[in-house]
């Protein structure tokens, strides 16, 4: 008997729940702001959909309705990727230990 | 070319890389790098999957026009929001992410071929539920957050909107989508699937409007989990292994925040849910407490008082970072430490609008991370030291919660500033806080009450240093 692929990839999910769990636990309190942002950005990566979406099944008319949902979904995703990781970056910059960068 | 099996390891790759940059957030130190991790993660994402669909033609070029226009619209956003504004900033971004999986999903039922998953009208089984789970839970995450958003924003008022049946109508709602996915499957009918979609848009406006704005910070914790559910539902639809990765990390990430947060207010997280708090009949009763006497106080008493002490904590809530003070703040920390005076910060898991608000304005402020501390870190502190300066807080300070057992707030640990040898109470009248609990702590001896705005105090007393 064959296992069906959708169970190696809820193990995945399973697993990575655990990884989530324990992985965040460990983030100190003080970056929990920046933690939102920076989970915010990554789950962007939905723009792999997107961008599925919008190109595959090129038949020459790209502007079907299917790919134009894609092309906004891209849109969306982008305006997080770039503002989840820059913002965070900005956050992150100014997490300083004392007596560094006296001014 | 790209086989489907490479493919699927350089997913495997963004998603290792997303867990490292979790993972560096353990301390500021390595947060930076870890953030570096997470966006090489995105861009070999990205970079397989345009090369796996391999079409440079229009369709490319429409790819890179508006990978541009969203990302500098991303990027002019990042570099503008001021530090105070983050709450809203993230909670908007959530909605984008909704939005995103919503799109995504639409076009995967339009469309099913392009994703392996059957043809229209004919779509696979297991596909479908995903498809819809992904799609719901991403409309509820998007209208949720738009709440969520204006709420923070001040554009819709903060105070909980409540009706008779709300609860019974969400519910009706919550199984009415999964009776139209449970169709949806038999029938494969579009029209089920726009249901699907338009029910979830209801639902998230209607799951947030009864939520307070003090428990602001358990919404955004738990959208951010919404939104990383929506993208492993999306994830599952496109056999995606990065997605599902990334969404079991975000949605864990969003559920051990709100969890975090509801321990802070010392709530289940059904109350928070359920909500309409701070709508109760406090009104009467701190009416009448009003009459009681304050110690009304100047900046020049307070700077006397910080000046002669040996040791000072900061308490600030959120009425600082309403008047922006902390740059104020940090000035006139600067100044008592040229004095000698021993300064921490102390901060409360919910202080803010949303987990760890108050160290990112400090942060900004320049304030060294190593002087901010939590809650457990430096409540056993108060009894040792001579001035505790509560900026913008106050029901995270209220003593009632460990003493009154008729307090709404009993139970919730507090900061105990009543055991300093004197309080300094920053705030603009004596009106209740967020929760609408008068507090025993501006009525006793060792108060004084300083009415003024956060920033324009904090200004006086650095120039009577």
């Amino acid at each position: 008997m064959e296992i069906d692929p959708f169970i190696f990839r809820l193990s995945i999910f399973i697993l990575s729940i655990f990884i989530g769990y324990y992985v965040v636990w460990s983030v100190t309190p003080s970056l929990h702001t920046p933690l939102m942002s920076v989970t915010n950005a990554i789950s962007s990566v939905i723009i792999v959909g997107a961008i599925i979406a919008a190109l595959a099944g090129d038949n020459g008319n790209i502007l079907d309705t299917a790919n134009i949902f894609g092309f906004l979904a891209i849109i969306l995703a982008a305006v997080n990727i770039f503002g989840g990781f820059l913002v965070t970056q900005r956050m992150l910059a100014m997490y300083k230990k004392k007596k560094k960068d006296k001014k | 070319m790209i086989s489907a099996n490479l493919l699927a390891v350089f997913y495997l790759i963004s998603g290792v890389l997303f867990i490292l940059a979790l993972r560096g957030l353990s301390s500021p130190e390595t947060s930076r790098q870890g953030n570096l991790f997470g966006i090489i993660g995105m861009a070999i994402a990205i970079g397989v999957t345009i090369i796996s669909v391999e079409n440079f033609s229009t369709g490319f070029l429409y790819l890179i026009i508006l990978l541009l226009i969203g990302g500098s619209i991303g990027a002019f956003i990042a570099f503008k929001i001021p530090m105070t504004a983050m709450p809203e900033l993230v909670a908007g971004f959530h909605s984008l992410v909704g939005l995103a999986a919503v799109f995504v999903a639409i076009s995967a039922f339009l469309n099913p071929e392009v994703f392996n998953l059957g043809f229209q009208g004919n779509i696979k089984i297991a596909s479908l539920i995903e498809m819809s789970l992904g799609v719901s839970i991403g409309a509820i995450t998007f209208t949720g957050s738009v709440i969520a958003f204006l709420k923070l924003r001040g554009i819709m008022s903060g105070s909980p909107i409540t009706f008779i049946g709300q609860h019974y109508l969400n519910l009706i709602l919550g199984i009415a989508v999964v009776v139209l996915i449970f169709y949806l499957c038999k029938t494969q009918s579009t029209n089920l699937f726009w249901s699907i979609i338009m029910i979830s848009f209801i639902l998230g406006i209607l799951l947030i409007i009864p939520i307070g704005g003090a428990d602001m910070p358990v919404v955004i914790s738990m959208l951010n989990s919404y939104s990383g559910w929506a993208a492993a539902g999306i994830g599952f639809t496109l056999e995606n292994t990065a997605l599902i990765i990334t969404g079991a990390l975000v949605g864990s990430s969003g559920a051990i925040l709100s969890y975090i947060m509801c321990k802070g207010m010392n709530r289940s997280f059904f109350n928070v849910i359920l909500g309409g708090w701070g709508a109760t009949d406090q009104t009467s009763l701190s009416k009448t407490k009003e009459q009681k006497p304050v110690k009304n106080g100047n900046a020049d008493d307070a700077a006397f008082l910080m000046k002669n002490a040996s040791s000072v904590i900061i308490v600030p809530g959120y009425g600082m970072a309403v008047a922006q003070a902390q740059h104020a703040l940090r000035e006139m920390v600067d100044a008592l430490k040229k004095n000698g005076v021993k300064v921490s910060y102390a901060i409360h898991p919910v202080a803010g609008r949303m987990p760890g608000h108050m160290n990112v304005l400090l942060a900004e402020a320049n304030v060294p991370y190593d002087e901010v501390f939590e809650l457990e870190e430096i409540n056993n502190d108060f009894a040792n030291c001579d001035v505790a300066y509560v900026i913008g807080a106050n029901d995270v300070t209220n003593p009632a919660a460990k003493s009154d057992p008729q307090s709404p707030i009993y139970g919730m640990p507090v900061l105990d500033v009543e055991k300093s040898k004197s309080v300094l109470f920053v705030k603009r009248s004596l009106s209740p806080g967020y929760a609408g609990i008068d507090n025993d702590l501006f009525y006793r001896d060792n108060t004084l009450m300083l009415f003024a705005d956060a920033k324009k105090m904090t200004e006086e007393i650095v120039k009577n240093l």
